[in-house]
């Protein structure tokens, strides 16, 4: 009877010399000299490893490949415009409106400047509405009535020297409110 | 073979006892072992406070928030089996889904359970202000319910898009619209125009937080299946995790709701 183990009894306990334990301790045993550049590293280590697992993870969000309509585009001969007209033929694809008076052309973007809709230009009022809430724009881009806080947004908009075409390039935007409007840069003369 | 002699076979099975294996809980101290015994009891605490229990005091918007999100739950599922979050198919799925699929109403409990479930935790929350139970030592899980109402509302806005209509599609035009504003990090916000290499800006449109949250310059495919993805799985699952610790950290911080 003596000799059932029960499922709690444990090994009798064997002195540490000559053990594995004791192999460990002599070779290499953390002193508390050692200790803080172990714990050191250890936390440099995982800090690295978060931080390099965090930036992956947030660089992962960011598309390198875009399947959306480009920023800079041809527009056409500025002769394809007429005098006085808002033109609209850009609108579906690249969201600008392209509009040519008697001594400019300048290229407007279609975002409302209030929360990001896309207004509509209505000819026969002459001016720009956004259907969400009701802003509106004159045929500069200027507001004047509703929620919009400052002008539409004009695109950079220069000749191509190869073939006289008109290059249009979203990427950069003119503010009116900053002044940007007066850069040779926001449109064209004609 | 009486039907005594039956019952007492069932119950001195292996079978039984091995699922059933307090026995009949007729002490308290049975009850306490049945109810910890099993995972599915365990979520419950054994014992509640009269107060927990009147529907005057908590107005059970606790219970209803969980119950409404596990009716999220099993109707998403259920939808996720017949929609595709691609431009092609996104809203004529949603339109099969009310006109051809068994049973139209799913989507429809899908979306005013959602609704319900936003009104049902701004309700919690706001008994859980007016009986101070904000106050410790449940701070700590205030705060988990101020990250679980904000999950609530970003399910519901991920939600939105999926329809892929033209309220959808303007709703999260404007409504990601604000993250052009993030401080040093959205091409709007403050900060963001001091960050730059000589003239070229460095937080523009087509590398900021919206860029990031939405897969591009504007609403699109990817941003389709990138809010789907969110809707279905990471959100919930973060919630989850988050109403696991909520649940729990009641208990721990001295039962549901009463004077502690």
């Amino acid at each position: 009877m003596s000799e059932q183990i029960t499922p709690y009894q444990v090994a009798p306990k064997t002195p540490l010399a000559g053990s594995a334990a004791a192999e460990i301790r002599e070779q290499g045993e953390i002193t508390r000299r050692k200790f803080p550049v172990v714990l050191t590293t250890a936390w440099v280590a995982l800090t690295a490893a978060v931080g390099g697992l965090a930036s992956i993870l947030g660089r992962f969000l960011f598309p390198n490949v875009l399947f959306e309509p480009v920023q800079k585009f041809k527009a056409g001969l500025p002769n394809d415009y007429s005098v006085g007209e808002v033109d609209e033929r850009w609108k579906d694809k690249f969201g600008i409106w392209i509009v040519r008076n008697e001594e400019q052309m300048y290229a407007l973007i279609t975002i409302c400047t209030h929360l990001g809709c896309t207004p509509n230009w209505l000819p026969s009022q002459n001016k720009f509405k956004c259907p969400c809430h009701g802003s509106g724009y004159y045929r500069t881009g200027v507001n004047f009535e509703g929620p919009a806080p400052r002008p539409l947004e004009r695109a950079k908009i220069s000749i191509d020297p190869a073939d006289g075409q008109i290059v249009v390039d979203k990427s950069v935007q003119f503010h009116q409110e900053r002044g940007e409007w007066s850069s040779p840069d926001s449109f064209l003369k004609v | 073979m009486t039907l005594k002699q039956v019952q007492e076979g069932i119950v001195n099975s292996q079978v039984w006892k091995s699922i059933f294996r307090v026995g009949i809980p007729d002490t308290n101290r049975k009850r306490v072992l049945a109810v910890l015994g099993s995972l599915i009891l365990h979520l419950h605490p054994v014992k509640v406070r009269r107060s927990g229990v009147r529907m005057s005091y908590t107005w059970c918007m606790g219970g209803t928030s969980f119950f409404l999100f596990l009716v999220e739950t099993v109707t998403g599922l259920l939808l996720m089996f017949y929609y595709r979050p691609t431009i092609e198919y996104a809203f004529t799925d949603i339109m099969d889904l009310r006109e051809q699929a068994p049973f139209g109403i799913m989507r429809e409990m899908h979306r005013w359970g959602a609704h319900a479930m936003v009104i049902a935790v701004w309700l919690h929350m706001f008994r859980v202000f007016m009986t101070g139970s904000y106050k410790p030592p449940r701070e700590f899980n205030w705060n988990i319910g101020v990250i679980l109402l904000v999950l609530t509302l970003l399910l519901s806005f991920t939600g939105y898009l999926l329809p892929w209509d033209q309220l959808a599609i303007w709703a999260i035009t404007v409504g990601s619209n604000m993250a052009r504003a993030t401080p040093g990090a959205g091409n709007e916000g403050p900060m963001s125009s001091l960050i730059k290499l000589g003239d070229v800006p460095l937080i523009h449109a087509g590398d900021d937080a919206r860029f990031g949250l939405i897969a591009g310059r504007s609403i699109g495919a990817a941003t389709l299946l990138r809010f789907y993805v969110l809707h279905c799985m990471v959100i919930p699952l973060a919630a989850g995790f988050l109403m696991a610790i909520h649940f729990w950290r009641v208990r721990k911080d001295g039962g549901i709701s009463g004077p502690l």
